[in-house]
């Protein structure tokens, strides 16, 4: 159990070795009967047959339906990265300028949602969003017309924005805590402006966190399931519930799998890139 | 450190008006006596409360999940704290790709899993088992446990161990009365989050479980597409009151900023 660093012996394996099986055979094991399956061919009539083909892969790159729903899927994350982004980074900075207990207060109110179940909060949006929901009524006090905002990509937004706030708040937050303030300081008693001081002091300071909350905001939205399964109605359609249908509607599990494994891909090659990006940057810092 | 100024102060109130909204109007529409979705305007009713405790459904699905839960969180502290201490305490060859497997599931999203487990339930049979529902979720909420346990045993202090061990205490024998006291906090923190995760998941479950299995996100979601009424609200307001008393709970013990934000 506790020995000496130094020592050689097999005990590592034994002590990870049943998690290690356990998850090799849970994750690994599974993930290539996905891929395997993704290359079987599909008959609507008589189900998954034992040839192999290319065709899901051709399919969803080339057909309209398909292609349109991944642009849908592109643009839906691209802007909530950029809503949250935008939002989020003047938070964690007001965050971090608050003193106890409201700090602590509100950090909790912040990032305390996280741990609300998606389906719960998808559901508030549904109704806040809704035809007679809250905004709309509050539209019509103040004499303006009702829209339409449920079941539009616009409501998906704004209920994908709540839901991924905190995954860009905390590593800016985290950033934040590294800062010294009174570097801050030195560069207004320097005579810059708050502006200058927040552009050329704080920011760069703050960018690899505010980075990795783009990277995990755009990766969960992208692959989000409850939020436009429940706002974005039968005919909106993204990634996830695109392949949900596939499987438990159109029984068509080849061509599911074969979005599955592309979402998969393109999250890992934004981990990777991700991943080259701060070892560039810790070298250059470090000369 | 500076103070905030009115515009900071404006921008941050309405963050907080947005953050807290959604949940704020369920809570509200919850305790409404009127049969659609509407603010308790007319005086309040636990009619929708009681009606989900009559919804056989509802509570089958409710017990179903807590019991997942549980069973998935424990057996993940199981997995974890050895993994933990293989890979805190020792340097041998394949550690980083041992850590990197354990922590895969946060990366691979919760979309892909569900269809990769789907795939593997259908070839081994295991539709409609309770018993790999839990797998699937003990692969899911491992990683939460095993990266607070991680952050314990990083901050540990080593030479009460060395003591032990230096006095003629088994390595058993100090992980017990030693090391295990000293990260119980991380443990006990680590094992909350991966039930509070496991009870809210859906992504993957709505794959892999089948009507007898069938958990309570999942249940909301199916309900929620298929009709709305207050009920709806009623449950969700229940699962928020839950989550608060967790968070509660972990905030009061552990500091929840240090538990979803990391160990700095």
């Amino acid at each position: 159990m506790i020995s000496r660093p130094s020592s050689r012996s097999s005990s590592p394996w034994l002590l990870a070795g049943p998690g290690a099986l356990f998850f090799a055979g849970m994750i690994l094991l599974p993930l290539a009967l996905t891929v395997i399956l993704s290359f079987r061919v599909y008959d609507h009539a008589t189900g998954i047959k034992d040839a192999y083909t290319l065709s899901h892969y051709i399919a969803v790159v080339t057909d309209e339906y398909y292609l349109g729903i991944f642009w849908r899927t592109l643009r839906v994350a691209a802007m909530t990265t950029l809503i949250c982004a935008v939002i989020g980074a003047p938070e964690a900075y007001i965050l971090a300028r608050m003193r106890n207990p409201w700090r602590s207060i509100f950090l909790l109110v912040i990032i305390g949602p996280l741990l609300v179940s998606v389906v719960v909060r998808a559901f508030g949006w549904s109704m806040l969003l809704g035809s007679q929901g809250l905004v709309n009524q509050a539209l019509q006090l103040v004499g303006l017309s009702p829209v339409r905002l449920l079941y539009t990509e616009t409501a998906i937004v704004i209920a994908l924005v709540h839901v991924m706030l905190p995954f860009m708040v905390i590593p800016i937050w985290t950033a934040l805590q590294k800062l010294d303030p009174m570097v801050e300081a030195a560069a207004w008693s320097l005579g810059a402006s708050r502006f200058t001081a927040l552009r050329r002091v704080v920011l760069p300071q703050v960018s690899l966190g505010m980075l990795s909350g783009c990277l995990i905001v755009f990766g969960l939205s992208a692959s989000a399931f409850a939020i436009p399964g429940l706002l974005g109605g039968r005919r909106l359609k993204m990634a996830a519930t695109l392949v949900y249908d596939e499987y438990l509607h159109e029984l068509n599990w080849p061509l599911g799998a074969a979005i599955a494994i592309i979402v998969l891909v393109a999250n890992l090659l934004i981990m990777l890139a991700y991943n080259r990006m701060v070892e560039t940057r810790a070298r250059r810092m470090l000369g | 450190m500076q103070k905030n100024g009115p515009l900071a102060l404006l921008f941050h109130g309405l963050v907080v008006a947005f953050v807290l909204a959604p949940l704020v109007i369920i809570c509200l529409v919850a305790f409404t006596p009127e049969n659609t979705l509407s603010l308790p305007t007319g005086g309040v009713s636990l009619r929708w409360f009681k009606a989900v405790f009559a919804h056989p459904d509802f509570v089958a699905s409710f017990w179903n999940s807590i019991w997942l839960a549980t069973l998935s969180a424990t057996l993940a502290v199981a997995f974890a704290v050895p993994a933990g201490l293989a890979i805190s305490r020792f340097t041998f060859a394949g550690r980083d790709a041992l850590n990197a497997l354990f922590l895969s599931p946060l990366i691979i999203p919760h979309l892909v899993l569900g269809v990769a487990f789907l795939r593997l339930f259908a070839l081994v049979g295991a539709t409609g088992s309770f018993s790999w529902l839990v797998a699937t979720h003990i692969v899911i909420v491992t990683p939460y446990v095993l990266r607070l346990v991680l952050a314990a045993l990083s901050g540990l202090d080593r030479s009460a161990e060395q003591a032990a061990l230096t006095l003629g205490a088994s390595s058993w024998t100090t992980f017990r009365r030693i090391t295990a006291p000293m990260i119980l906090p991380g443990i006990t923190g680590g094992w909350l989050l991966a039930f509070i995760n496991s009870f809210d998941e859906l992504t993957m479950s709505i794959f892999v479980t089948a009507p007898a299995t069938v958990t309570l996100p999942v249940r909301m979601y199916m309900y929620a597409t298929e009709s709305i009424d207050p009920m709806m609200a009623a449950v969700s307001a229940l699962m928020i009151a839950l989550t608060a008393a967790a968070m509660l709970v972990l905030d009061r013990a552990f500091g929840l900023d240090k538990i979803l934000v990391g160990q700095r």
